[in-house]
């Protein structure tokens, strides 16, 4: 098929406006990072820094607590991460290989779950883990994250299931392999991948998490590290910019990183388990 | 217990496609459901129906009385709570006024994707970002471009010779555009991935022989494009809708509610009315308020698609 040659314009013209609507905030962001008090209070501010610094990132880590709270992130997404894929896969080869009624509740409640808001969730768990006395601990929300993160990741995994041949299974079980044996040595390799990517999604949806984490945790030691970027901002709604945007930068990488790997796996996972739903 | 029997009982009679190996599976899907069904029944399904029934109670945070039931008396307060409401009424601007440019942006940006374009790569790449970042992030990042002296916008509007600018966030006129064009920054990737992946599927003959029939760009859009994408255009509306009726973080560190509350969405109202002044049962029932009208939302939506279903 031809396009024309102003038919192109128009949609590189397009596309360069998309371009920079999606970069330059992230761009400006990166820029107030590293530029000295002064270029910030200056009338006309710069894309690149005249003066660049790391002046902004060490204001940060000693306004706040920063590594703490990237390491209490950290615990809570790995935690929340691992957990949650390993009590999802068993139950997502349910959902995907039996058509059984609690297959189709799961399926429900997976679709259901994306309509609660929050807010009448959190209410009871707070008074719930209050009285396991996990308020106000990393473990009590870890607990959250892993309900939280289980819908999407039992979305996934079923998608992931479904494209591995159940002919694979009935052909081991017919050379004789036994239930489990099926399931580990030819079932497990084949969703590995899946199960890696929807992990890293688990990680990253963790890591990001606000709301939760705002309500249960009260301590500045045990907060995460998106609580902790709040507190920069001061009551009055006034933020001290520099150091805000290094620790809000910093914050980002790693989601950023991670999400770079998984991708085309994410994208492709969310549809394989919208095929056949 | 209902379901257990009768998860026994269809297990191995149902031999639908795909569960042939059932067969031979006695009671291995018990202790393959187990370890995610008693998390979900304990920390999803058992608060949830709690939070419903609080909602009908008076519970307070730190109260030594005992919780008592209080019938509909939280629903009644709430019918004359005349800030709820606007604060529910924000909601729904707030709500739609971010579901359809992101579709319409995504729609846009996923066609142009799907077209055979240099730099497609790049765009591609740009255009996870938003999903990545933490949403706390984006508002920082967001509160950092509208900056009334640093920011970008008002530098951008200088370099343009449109006027000194202004402080957006907190301009009574202008916070709640301000925060609504955020939010469409920020739920437009997931839309676009969805529909570049619903374009993916589109048959590509189709289109060349609408082309050779004379179709026009539009027409071709029309009869074969937009048909192939709808499901997947409504499902990622439907979602949209529900998640931004329910968003909480990026308007919390963008405004928090202000300025006067005119961003003060839903979700901001129930969070203050539970966790700062500790009226856990009236917030309930503002939960129990948006979970019934986010149902209403989406029988309508889904009763308008099934009936479009019909004519195409």
């Amino acid at each position: 098929m031809r396009t024309s040659t102003s038919a192109r314009v128009g949609q590189y013209a397009a596309l360069l406006a998309y371009l920079a609507f999606l970069a330059f905030p992230f761009l400006w962001l990166v820029s107030t990072a590293f530029k000295p008090p002064a270029e910030l209070a200056a009338l006309h501010p710069t894309w690149i820094p005249r003066d660049p610094t790391l002046d902004n990132f060490r204001q940060a880590f000693d306004e706040q607590p920063l590594l703490r709270a990237a390491l209490n992130s950290l615990l809570a997404a790995l935690a929340a991460a691992v957990v949650s894929v390993v009590i999802a896969t068993p139950m997502a080869y349910v959902m995907a290989r039996h058509r059984t009624a609690l297959a189709r509740a799961a399926t429900g409640w997976v679709v259901v779950s994306q309509a609660f808001p929050f807010v009448l969730l959190i209410i009871p768990l707070f008074l719930v883990l209050k009285n396991l006395r996990l308020i106000d601990s990393v473990p009590g929300l870890v607990l959250v994250y892993v309900v939280w993160a289980l819908p999407f990741a039992l979305w996934m995994l079923t998608g992931y299931v479904r494209a591995v041949p159940a002919e694979l299974e009935e052909a081991a079980a017919v050379d004789g392999a036994g239930r489990l044996r099926t399931l580990v040595s030819v079932t497990a390799p084949l969703l590995a991948p899946g199960i890696v990517a929807t992990a890293l999604f688990a990680f990253i949806t963790a890591w990001n998490e606000f709301f939760f984490a705002l309500v249960l945790l009260k301590t500045p030691e045990k907060q995460t590290l998106p609580v902790i970027l709040t507190h920069f901002i001061g009551a009055e709604g006034v933020a001290d910019l520099g150091p805000l945007a290094a620790a809000a930068f910093l914050a980002t990488l790693p989601s950023l990183v991670v999400f770079a790997i998984i991708q085309r796996r994410i994208t492709g996972g969310m549809l394989a388990g919208a095929v056949k739903s | 217990m209902t379901s257990v029997t009768e998860a026994r009982r269809s297990a191995p009679r149902a031999p639908g496609p795909g569960t042939a190996p059932g067969r031979a599976l006695g009671h291995g899907p018990w202790f393959l459901v187990l370890p995610a069904l008693i998390p979900i029944l304990v920390l999803s399904v058992g608060p949830l129906l709690y939070g419903i029934l609080l909602a009908f109670t008076d519970a307070q945070s730190g109260r030594t009385g005992p919780t008592r039931w209080i019938g509909t008396l939280n629903f009644q307060d709430l019918l004359h709570d005349t800030l709820f409401w606007e604060s529910f009424r924000i909601g729904l601007v707030w709500a739609v006024g971010v579901t359809v440019p992101q579709f319409l942006l995504a729609l846009g940006l996923a066609l142009l994707l799907h077209q055979d374009l240099k730099l497609r790569w790049l765009a591609r790449a740009l255009a996870i970002v938003p999903w990545a970042m933490p949403e706390v992030v984006v508002g920082i990042m967001w509160r950092i471009v509208y900056n009334p002296d640093a920011g970008l916008l008002n530098e951008t509007l200088r370099d343009l010779g449109l006027g000194g600018g202004r402080d957006w966030l907190s301009g009574l006129a202008t916070a709640l555009p301000a925060v609504i064009v955020v939010g469409v920054w920020a739920g437009m990737p997931q839309t676009t991935v969805a529909l570049l992946a619903g374009l993916q599927n589109t048959p590509r003959e189709l289109h060349e022989a609408a082309a050779v029939d004379g179709a026009g760009a539009w027409r071709r859009f029309r009869t074969v494009t937009w048909p192939a994408i709808r499901p997947v255009a409504l499902a990622i509306t439907a979602l949209n809708l529900i998640w931004n009726f329910n968003s909480f973080a990026l308007v919390y560190v963008l405004t928090n509610g202000g300025p006067g509350g005119r961003t003060r969405l839903p979700m901001l109202f129930a969070y203050e009315e539970a966790f700062r002044y500790g009226q856990f049962g009236y917030a309930a029932a503002m939960g129990c308020v948006m979970v019934a009208a986010i149902s209403i939302a989406l029988a309508v939506f889904l009763a308008g698609r099934l009936r479009g279903g019909d004519r195409a």
